[in-house]
């Protein structure tokens, strides 16, 4: 079974293979929505690489969110295999998947999610707090140019700039990987190439994976890679040859 | 049914858990109103009909011995309505069944029928002046000893051993409460009220043709002060002890008092759980508002004007409030009847129920509608002054400040987790103080209600194991020398004898006077003890005389002043004394004095009037009767069995007691915590859910919701400790009478007990939101817009 090919007595799994975080083999998902039963995901198999940075594209309903909320361990697929690294996140337990998220996960979301009664600084520190080797609040500002809005409560930010602290939460913990749902969908044109530039500089400079799921096509020139989903399926993956740069970005 | 009701119904139904928790804290306030405040009415209705039908006296006046020919002069005095005699004495009762001595108050009767204080007949027949040997007594005592019409009762009288047969059982407007002389707890079992044929009476006294107590009624607009002056003057050749009105006649005075605390209680209690209701139908309804903000807006854009809208907010509070006020009523009505029942146990009334008037009704609805609109009005201003536009709009984010720990520059040494509790704590601090000051108030409920029983067990135990250390306390029927100390000595199994003297006087200052009894011991004396109400024991001293503080105060003098006093008995002198002590004590009206002083006061021959004996070990029940059969002893007393009795009571009332304070508080410290942190989780949720996401494990996760709760919690405790604290100081004083007045002291475990139940109270509401959070759907939080 393929499913166990990764499996050893005790449940932990082996390593994957060279050069994978994620990968996860046959994975569906069906939510029961009051009478009816919604299929979010058919039968997936999906990898994502070190340092990789991918874009899913789709519809809305296609998939891509639920796809991202089970790698990121906040959902669990109904059948299937995923995992990270050596830990079977659709086996885990609760207590596993809090110290997955904890140690190892970034999030992003269309809405910021600030703690609003917490500053910049202070938004960044919760995390630095519970993690093990984080850089610091102010390092992790700097890295996405808020580092002169460290004192600032969310309230005096614009969305843009909470959407930044936002990914300086989200890297501040040095994760291996940065899952991001619509990162610039509440935002327009010029803060959202903000946002977008300040993710391409933590894949870049930190070697950080990220998964960003967004409905603009224009944006998919930004990954190594564009997955398209459709109708919880995978319709389509392709290697970008040339990677391109925020600034040749339009749309 | 329109749209709108069956949004509200199901809004309601949504928030059930909210709407059940305000709904409870009115059944509360409901529930006390009616049964206290209706118990109030019910008591002093049956009380006030009782007095008119019976025709209660207005003034009281005991004397040594007046010629029944007096009674026109009395009727003469302006003023005077109606005068009645009597012949009243304590004497011993021979009771086989009931191991300690008994007594009764023997009093005669003329004509039942034209009798001031007429009598209710509850079984049996009246007795008649010239009945001979037949008597009635008194409901508790005859129901507590089994006496039935036609059964013998021995009683001793001057000696003789009488055997009387019971014809009738009554009860009487002026013993609707009966204590035994000295004592401020009933002892149904050890004394009760005998009344017999004055004729009979006067003989075994020697009074005939006399009388040796007085009552009347008075004219309407007739003067009581100007009556009581002329009666003690017309009195004075015959032993006058000072007439006094219906404040100092005891029974009166335990029933007003009860009555007092009852009113206030009454209005006390159920206004802070209005207050409590109209706070937290505040917050629910400010959140309910701002999460339907959308709602509110399509609303208005479809055409609803904002009389709709506010009506529709108003009567969603109303229907909580009108549920708990319905629980309420008939939680209260049926507490009304238990809380009459446990009456009855004390006060004894022809007829009494419990009767909610239709005006307590009214009142009680008209209040909790009151406390529905005030706590509806902050949310119902918010919802009615938005504009469509704006409301579609999703509400800006909360602003913030650096919290006052980090102002004061300590923000460092905290965790960025502390910071977001006490800055939510701080951005309303309003809330978070009326939060504290509910919480507090159900930590204050448990203290005044438990100080109680704290201040009267403390009181009991200082006044029975200090103060009165004595087996036995007798009483003479007239005045004996001082050597009768040897012949009680002499009776077997008498350890210690400690005869005394009492002697009625009158205190003097300016224009202000006080009847109290002045006791004469000998400084040798160990078996009483003159104690303060801090349990100090105050050596009696060589000359001087030492006072109650009531009675200082109500003298205005001090320790080292000089007072007037006029002995009531004998040649009745005026003297001067000096003050040498004032003790706080806490039963009575006492002065206390060395007995050769107290001798040398009055002047004439030494003489003593009762005696407090210590008998060796499993003698008392013998000793008992040997004193009770001796023909110069009028009672026998035993204190220790009136402390027994004493708290054998008190610990079932303590239980009842106990039973309704927990809820009471519970009630209250449940609906406050449990709907802050309702709100909390609500205002929250998704800040809660983003901590989820970022790591933080459910524990740390609840830590975070609770530590508000918790913080405002601990804060509340000590407030509440104060605020009762305070409300205790304030019942204690408004219940100082010259009988008893209740200790302020609250022991330390009350004030444990009070914490504690609180705590658990809200450790529980917080488990019930606890549930809910563990349940939060992280994913959907987060994708919605707040």
């Amino acid at each position: 079974m393929r499913e166990s090919k990764h499996l050893s007595e005790e449940g932990i799994a082996e390593e994957l293979p060279e050069g994978q975080i994620f990968q996860a083999r046959h994975l569906s998902k069906v939510y029961q929505m009051g009478e009816v039963e919604v299929v979010a995901l058919r039968d997936v198999d999906f990898t994502l690489h070190k340092g990789e940075m991918l874009v899913l594209l789709g519809a809305s309903g296609s998939g891509k969110s639920t796809l991202l909320n089970i790698l990121g361990g906040l959902d669990t697929p109904t059948n299937g295999h995923v995992q990270y690294r050596d830990l079977v996140l659709s086996t885990a337990n609760e207590n596993e998947l809090t110290i997955y998220r904890r140690k190892h996960v970034g999030f992003v979301f269309q809405f910021y999610n600030l703690i609003p009664s917490l500053t910049a600084r202070e938004n960044v520190a919760l995390v630095t707090e519970i993690s093990d080797n984080p850089m610091t609040a102010e390092e992790a500002l700097e890295l996405v140019g808020l580092e002169d809005r460290l004192d600032h409560f969310p309230a005096q930010l614009s969305g843009g700039e909470q959407q930044r602290v936002a990914i300086a939460r989200a890297v501040a913990k040095r994760p291996n990987v940065l899952l991001c749902d619509e990162p610039t969908g509440a935002l327009d044109l010029e803060t959202g190439k903000i946002v977008l530039r300040a993710l391409d500089t933590v894949n870049r400079q930190l070697g950080t994976a990220v998964a960003l799921i967004t409905h603009n096509a224009a944006i998919s020139a930004l990954g190594d890679r564009v997955v398209q989903m459709s109708s919880g399926r995978i319709t389509e993956s392709t290697y970008n040859a040339h990677r391109a740069s925020m600034d040749e970005i339009v749309w | 049914m329109t749209p709108l009701t069956k949004k509200m119904f199901r809004d309601l139904w949504h928030h059930r858990g909210q709407m059940i928790s305000i709904a409870a804290v009115v059944a509360t306030a409901i529930m006390t109103v009616l049964s206290m405040r209706g118990v109030y009415e019910s008591l002093v209705t049956s009380r006030d009909a009782y007095y008119e039908t019976s025709k209660f006296p207005d003034v009281w006046v005991q004397l040594e011995r007046a010629p029944e020919s007096l009674r026109k002069q009395i009727a003469e005095i302006p003023g005077v309505a109606s005068v009645d005699t009597r012949v009243s004495f304590l004497a011993t009762i021979n009771l086989d069944q009931i191991e300690k001595p008994a007594s009764g108050l023997f009093v005669s009767i003329d004509n039942p029928d034209a009798m001031l204080g007429r009598l209710h007949l509850r079984s049996g027949r009246f007795v008649r002046k010239w009945d001979r040997d037949k008597v009635m007594l008194s409901e508790k005592f005859a129901i507590t000893n089994s006496f039935e019409e036609g059964d013998s009762i021995e009683v001793v009288i001057n000696g003789q051993l009488r055997a009387m047969e019971v014809v009738g059982v009554a009860i009487s407007p002026e013993h609707m409460y009966i204590v035994p002389p000295g004592s401020f707890f009933p002892d149904n079992e050890a004394f009760g009220i005998v009344w017999m044929g004055r004729q009979t009476l006067s003989a075994l006294d020697n009074m005939e043709s006399a009388f040796s107590e007085a009552v009347l009624t008075l004219q309407a607009g007739a003067v009581e002060e100007q009556v009581k002056a002329d009666l003690d003057e017309l009195l004075k050749p015959y032993g006058g002890r000072g007439s006094y009105g219906r404040p100092m006649q005891i029974s009166h005075q335990y029933l007003e008092n009860e009555l007092k605390q009852n009113k206030t209680m009454g209005t006390a209690i159920p206004a802070v759980f209005l207050a409590v209701v109209a706070f937290l139908l505040n917050i629910v309804l400010r959140r309910l508002i701002s999460t339907q903000r959308q709602e509110i807006a399509v609303l208005k854009a479809f055409g609803y004007s904002n009389a709709d809208i506010g009506r529709f907010y108003f009567q969603f509070s109303l229907v909580a409030v009108l549920v708990g006020a319905l629980v309420g009523l008939f939680v209260g009505v049926w507490l009304g009847d238990v809380m009459i029942e446990m009456y009855k146990e004390f006060f004894v009334f022809p007829n009494l129920q419990y009767k909610l008037s239709g005006s307590l009704l009214f009142f009680a609805l008209l209040v909790s509608i009151l406390a529905a609109t005030v706590g509806a009005l902050g949310g119902v201003r918010n919802a009615v002054a938005l504009p469509p536009a704006e409301a579609m709009r999703p509400q800006a984010p909360a602003r913030f400040h650096p919290g006052i720990f980090e102002r004061m520059g300590l923000g460092t040494y905290l965790s960025a987790a502390t910071r977001m509790v006490l800055r939510n704590i701080e951005r309303r601090p309003m809330k978070s103080i009326l939060s504290a000051l509910g919480v507090s108030f159900s930590v204050a409920i448990l203290i005044i209600g438990l100080f109680m029983f704290d201040g009267v067990e403390y009181m009991m135990n200082l006044q029975f194991n200090v103060a009165q250390r004595e087996d036995i306390s007798i009483s003479f029927n007239r005045p004996l020398t001082p050597d009768v100390e040897l012949d009680i000595l002499r009776i077997p199994g008498v350890a210690v004898a400690e005869p005394f003297r009492m002697v009625p006087a009158r205190f003097h200052s300016g224009h202000l006077k006080k009847e109290a009894g002045i006791t004469g011991r000998s400084v040798a004396h160990e078996l009483q003890r003159i104690i303060t109400a801090d349990g100090d024991i105050i050596p009696l001293p060589l000359s001087g005389i030492v006072i109650s503080k009531f009675m200082a105060d109500h003298l205005q003098v001090r320790r080292g002043d000089r007072v007037s006093v006029e002995i009531l008995e004998g040649r009745r002198p005026w003297r001067e004394v000096e003050i040498v002590e004032v003790v706080e004590d806490f039963m009575g009206v006492s002065a206390y004095m060395e007995i050769g002083q107290l001798h040398r006061l009055v002047g004439g021959a030494r003489s003593v009037s009762g005696a407090n004996v210590k008998v060796a070990l499993g003698q008392q029940e013998k000793v008992s009767r040997t004193l009770s059969d001796l023909p110069a002893v009028a009672g026998v007393a035993s204190p220790r069995s009136t402390y027994e009795i004493f708290q054998k009571q008190m610990s079932e009332g303590l239980f009842i007691g106990i039973f309704f304070l927990i809820g009471f508080s519970s009630v209250i410290a449940v609906s406050v915590i449990y709907n802050g942190a309702r709100i909390s989780l609500s205002e929250r949720g998704r800040e809660l859910a983003s901590l989820r996401v970022l790591g933080f494990s459910k524990r740390e996760v609840a830590v975070l919701l609770f530590a508000e709760q918790g913080i405002i919690t601990f804060l509340a405790i000590p407030i509440g400790w104060y605020i009762g604290y305070l409300l205790s100081q304030a019942i204690a004083l408004s219940l100082i009478t010259e009988s008893y007045r209740i200790p302020l002291m609250i022991n330390f475990d009350t004030y444990v007990y009070a914490a504690g139940i609180t705590l658990i109270a809200a450790i529980g509401s917080s488990w019930l939101v606890r549930r809910r959070l563990d349940r939060y759907d992280l994913i959907s939080v987060l994708k919605t817009r707040d």
